[in-house]
This record gives structure tokens, sequence and C-alpha cells, in this order.
């Protein structure tokens, strides 16, 4: 198959909360070669399934291909690509970043612009935790560049289809 | 009332309809065997190797309709079935396997025999389970049927803990009366009938319309419904591979198969038509070749019931999602009479102008030769089985199929070695038919040991063995494509084939002329007992017609003029 509309696409699913679920799922995305660039699991608002948000880069015809196949398994329940539908989604990120006395007054400006919220201070570096999109997080993440990032841990997307007007 | 693992789980099997069981022990699962005995309701088939077993329960399903079952113990046991399984995935075959583990405690620390085979299965299997408790195995078990039987059919693995058969537990019998739901698993039941009226009007307006009919219609018994679609628009019927057998073929409108091996009137009247109405195919890539010039001056309608088929490699105008016998049910009543005289007047004139089926005058004997004395002494009422390769195409072209679900092949997976316990289970599957398997030299060797279970179990099955000495279809393939760079292609050391066989018990006679290949299919057919016959066909044989891989109609090869290949 020709590779084209190759893209970043946002597939959701509904699972059943088994052992093994997760590697049967990431077991049809590695079959077409795909890596999964970013993947959030969780409880959902129903007792024994949980909510998957899986972020790939693919062809948006074998992406809907591994969709359909993702179906077929007996523990989901649901799957949809949700790329070209409306729908919203947030990324929550901790970054640990170098602050002597003098930066961390510099840094803790940045949360007004960035919703920034400080989640642990030590002597010569903080942790600082955001979420938005992945652009505002690419974005923050720049801005903290010069100041030295020690560590960035991200979650994944997690997404929702917007609510009909 | 307190009862084993092992016990409850022969239960289930009994009460979900087993009868025949097709394994071989070993430490992790002889908790089970030492069950067996409780249960004569159920028969075990000891088989020589794990492959048979698996192989052996898809040919049982494949031609009775019931669930075939295989035992396997853990580690090797359960990677011998993987093959098999993964032949029945590809071609949608209800198997159930099931695998002794080793005990709880000894999971994960790489204890002997001991493999991740619900890990290893994933890609091979519908769905599989490690069951780690006792109590779970009623259900596991009833959903396990369900999966592989529902939908579109396939492998179930259950892999059990050897201390979880030995594990009691309160059971009560009522459990097995009880419907069971399973969350995730819907599988799709048509209901949209406004799709059913589109594909009405595409039949309405079409002039040369063609039904592809594909296993689905095999799976689902739709062969009245897809008969009687065909008989009152006049629609001329193609066969996928494994849809032969499911339409008459001494039918006036049956056209055979089309495709790499395909006789050349299917595949140009694939080419030529205006509308494909595939049902329960998938438009393999041996079908459509190159997918971008496949049956471009036509309209598509497709029937299957998996969604992930729908414009997975040729995009359909028109797609009915659901059991095939049920949505031609719903379409019959609202469909027009109609003929298509000038259409199927140009069809017998493709058929006169590519014969493709038509023998050459030889005086050595062929694989082609032995497959159409077969049809006509059987009246193409057999069931064939066959592996891959030459004789499998011969055998798809040559004889007339005229009996329903009469063809048992490794389609999808191309499993050579499928024919030799296919047939086994073929034939337990089904005693009262005639079943002949065809095969090569080459596949057969694969999987000859279980020779010993047809004649330990008296299983009345015949073999053609088309026998040159060679692995005919690389040979084929090396001499067109390769520059004639022959290599590992040729078995110069075969065993004499008849002396093999009886020292296995079972009879066998060797044939290398066309005079005595009647005479000899006729002994065959009138033993009452296995039989081999070793027909030394001709070398260096190929099949035509041929469309190369990943070619399309337009490069279709036919046999050369006085067979002077």
């Amino acid at each position: 198959m020709v590779a084209i509309n190759t893209g970043t696409r946002t597939v959701i699913a509904l699972v059943e909360n088994k052992a093994g679920v997760l590697s049967r799922i990431c077991g049809l995305f590695r079959r077409q070669g795909f890596n999964i660039s970013s993947l959030a699991v969780g409880k959902s608002e129903q007792e024994g399934l949980s909510r998957m948000t899986f972020v790939v880069e693919g062809p948006e015809e074998v992406v809907r291909l591994v969709a359909a196949k993702l179906d077929r398994l007996i523990e989901v329940v649901k799957v949809e690509d949700i790329s070209d539908l409306e729908h919203v989604y947030r990324e929550m990120v901790l970054i640990k970043v170098s602050a002597d006395n003098e930066k961390r007054g510099e840094i803790l400006q940045l949360s007004n612009i960035f919703n920034v919220k400080t989640v642990d201070v030590g002597a010569d570096q903080m942790t600082i935790e955001t979420t938005g999109e992945s652009n505002e997080i690419e974005s923050l993440l720049e801005l903290l560049e010069p100041y030295g990032i020690i560590e960035v841990m991200r979650t994944g997307r997690v997404a929702v289809l917007k609510s009909k007007e | 009332m307190k009862k084993t693992g092992a016990q409850v789980l022969c239960e289930g099997l009994i009460h979900h309809g087993v009868e025949k069981i097709f394994g071989i022990p070993g430490g992790a699962i002889l908790p089970l065997y030492g069950t067996l005995s409780e249960y004569p309701e159920l028969d075990h088939i000891l088989v020589r190797h794990e492959q048979g077993a698996s192989h052996a329960a898809d040919g049982f399903s494949r031609v009775s309709g019931k669930t075939g079952v295989c035992f396997a113990t853990s580690g090797p046991g359960a990677t011998n079935l993987i093959t098999g399984m993964a032949t029945a995935m590809m071609d949608s075959s209800p198997m159930i396997a099931i695998t002794g583990q080793v005990s709880r405690p000894g999971i994960g620390k790489d204890s002997f025999q001991e493999i991740d085979i619900t890990g290893a299965s994933l890609p091979v299997t519908k769905h599989n389970y490690l069951v780690m408790n006792a109590h779970e195995i009623p259900r596991v078990l009833k959903e396990a049927f369900i999966i592989a039987n529902t939908g579109r059919p396939g492998p179930v693995l259950i892999d059990i803990p050897r201390d979880v058969f030995i594990e009691e537990f309160d059971f009560d019998n009522n459990f097995w009366n009880e419907e069971i739901k399973i969350l995730g698993y819907n599988p799709p039941k048509f209901t949209d009938n406004s799709k059913i009226d589109s594909a009405l009007k595409l039949i309405e307006q079409s002039e040369r319309p063609v039904i592809l009919a594909g296993h689905g219609i095999i799976i689902s018994r739709a062969y009245d419904e897809r008969l009687e679609l065909a008989e009152k628009a006049q629609i001329p019927v193609v066969t996928t591979l494994l849809g032969i057998s499911s339409f008459p073929e001494n039918h006036v409108l049956s056209l055979s198969f089309p495709g790499m091996h395909g006789v050349a009137w299917a595949s140009l009247a694939l080419d030529q038509a205006d509308l494909v109405i595939a049902i329960g195919s998938r438009f393999d890539d041996r079908i459509t070749g190159d997918t971008s010039r496949f049956a471009t001056k036509s309209k598509k309608i497709h029937i299957d019931i998996d969604p992930a088929e729908i414009n997975k490699n040729i995009n359909v105008d028109v797609a009915l999602i659901g059991n095939a016998k049920d949505i031609l049910k719903q379409m019959l009543p609202k469909l027009k009479k109609k003929t298509h005289i000038d259409w199927l007047n140009h069809i017998s004139k493709l058929k006169e102008d590519h014969p493709s089926l038509k023998l050459k005058k030889s005086n050595d004997l062929t694989g082609q030769y032995v497959v159409k004395s077969l049809s006509d002494e059987t009246n193409g009422k057999s069931v064939i089985v066959t592996g891959v390769g030459q004789h499998q195409m011969w055998a798809a072209q040559h004889y007339l199929y005229c009996a329903q679900n009469s063809w048992i092949s490794s389609g999808g997976l191309g499993t050579m070695g499928f024919e030799v316990p296919a047939a086994l289970g073929a034939k337990v599957g089904a005693p009262e038919k005639n079943v002949w398997s065809i095969a090569g030299d080459g596949g057969f060797q694969m999987t000859l040991c279980e020779l010993a279970t047809i004649v330990e179990n008296n299983i009345k099955v015949k073999f053609a063995l088309l026998n040159n000495n060679h692995l005919g279809m690389i040979t084929q393939w090396q001499g067109m494509f390769f520059n004639q760079d022959y290599q590992a292609n040729a078995y110069t050391a075969n065993p004499d084939f008849v002396k093999l066989a009886n020292a296995y018990g079972m009879k066998a006679l060797s044939v290398d002329n066309n005079e005595d290949v009647r005479p000899a299919i006729r002994e065959a057919n009138n033993h009452d007992g296995p039989f081999l016959i070793d027909f030394k066909i001709k070398k260096e044989e190929n099949v035509f017609p041929m469309i190369p891989s990943g070619q399309s109609v337009n490069e279709l090869l036919e046999e050369p003029v006085d067979g002077s290949n």
C-alpha cells in the first residue's frame, strides 16, 4: 500500500480492564510497523472498563484498517478514529528544571502564561506541571530550555469528542 | 458439587457436542488425560505430531460444521499447534485448542516445557485464554465456543496450568444452560435495509454482473440463497479458491475460479464485468493481483460479516455487513427477474477462446490427467483435501466439484502438509463421505507420520500422491521468474511411497502410465480401508493459466500451444 496522508491519528478505545489487553492491541499496531507515539490508559466511567487514547503515525487508510481490526478483539468494546471528528485533547507534563534562587522567580512567572503549577522545589532544581495541547507543552519546553531541563515526563494525549451543539 | 477443573472441562466439551478430540499428551496436560476415562463420550484420537492434531481438527470442522478440538501439552506441544491455528485463522475455521501449561507457581520461571503460548499465539488465534483458576473454566469454555463459531469463525486457544486441572471447586451443572454475554463481542447483525435497496438497484442496472462467491457462502451455508440469486437474475458465478464447492460446477452459470491459477474465462469475466457481487470473499491478492487494475470497469457490492474486510483491499460501492445467508434472504424477495443473454453468450465465447481446462494429449502421466480421472471416477462428489502447490491448483482446476462443501484446502496461509492430517480429520468428520487427499510429494512428507494415526484408527482416507520428485511450484517459479536457476527444488531421494505406505500397514499402488490411472482409482475406491496411489507424474510440468504475482489479467499466461513448454 502506498503510504499517503501519513500524519498523526488519534484513536480512542473502550476496553475491558484485564491482563493482556494492552498486549493484544499493541500487537496489531506492531504488525503494521506503526510506532505508538503516545498512549494513555485509565479507568472509564463504566465498571471494569478502561478507556485508551492512542496517537499513532501512519497513513489514514492503514490506521482505519487497524482500528477495524482492533474492534475485532474480543476485549475491545468500542474503538474510534476521532482524528477527523471534532474533539478536544489534553496532555499533562511534569518538568524538572534547574532553578537556583535567582532563576526560580523567572520560571514561576511563566505560570501566568502556561497555567503552570509548582509541584516540588529543591535547592537548585524544581518540578512544575502543566496540562494543555501538545503545541503548548512544546512551547513551554522551548522557553525552559535555556534554564536547563533535567527531566521531562509526559502522559500522552487524552481525548474526548466535543459535545454536540 | 465439588469437581476438578479437568472434569468440568470434559463435561463442558460434551455439553457443546464434542465427540472427537485430536491430540497428544505430555506432562502438563496429563491430569486432563487422567480424567478422559470417566467420559467415554469423548473419543480421543492419538495423532503423531501436534501440528497433525490442529490440522485434523480443522479438517474435521470444515467438513462437518462442528467445532474441531485438539489437545496438546505445554511448551513444544503448544508451539507445534501454531501452524494449524494460523491455517484455521486465515481460512476462518472454528477450532478449540486446549493446551496444558506448567503449574501456576512455575509460570514465568522458565520451567521445563514452559512457553508463553497465549503470547505466542496472539496473531494466530481469534482469541485466547490463560485460565488461572479452575472456577473460570466453565465460563471460558462457553465463551470460547461462542467466539470460535460465530461471526467470522476462527481458532480459540485455552491454556490451562497443570494444577488448575486438578483444582477442585463447587460447580452447578445448570451453568451450561445459562445464556452468557461477552461484553466486547458483538458479531454484526445486518440491519441497514437501505443498503439492500442500493445493492438491488446496482443489480437492476447491471448488464454484465458476476457473483464472486467466497468461503463465507460455505461457512454461512448460504448455498440455496446464492443459487437463487444467480438463477433469478441470471448472474454467472465465479468462486474464490475457498469458495470452490459452494456452487455446483456442472451448473450452466458456474465459471469456476479466477486469479493467479484460475481459469482464464473467470478472470476475464471479472475483468469485463460492470458489477461484481462479492459474497463472503476478502479480495485476496491471489484473486486481485494488482489491485489498481482489478475489475476496474465494475461497481462492487461486498457482503461480508467482518467489517475489517470492507475496503481493505478493494474499495466497494455498497457494503452489506452481516451473515451472508441472512442478507441474501432479505434481498431475494425484492430481487427482480433478469436475463443477461448477451453477457452469457460473451462468456461462452470466452470459454471457447480460452480453453483453460483442456487436457493436452500426452503419453506422459500428468497431474491434470490424474485429477480429471479422479473427478470422472467419483462423479465430482468426493471430498477433496489438498495441501499447497501445483497439485492443489490442478485439483482446484480439473476436479468438477458437484457436491456442497467438498473442497478442503489451505487457502490463506498456504500450508504444505495440511493434506495428510486435514484429510484424516475430514474423514472422521464425515465418515459417510468418500474422502480423497490429493497430495504432492513435498507437502506429503511434511506430515506423513499421520499415516500411522490413519491406519491405527482405520480412517478410510484415499491418497492420490502426485509425485514428481520435485517441489513443483518452486520449480515452476524458478523456471519462469528466476532464469531457470533451479535451487533446492528437487527431491532426489524420495522413498518408495508404496513400500512406505505398506510399512505403515496401508495398501498402496504405484502408477506411472495413463492406462493404469482409472483402474487404480477404482481399486482404491472399492477398498474398505485407507489406500495410497503413488502417481509418478511428469516432472517440470507447469500450472496454467497463470497471472504472475502482482500483475493483472492483461498479463495472463495460457498453456503454450502444443504443450511445448
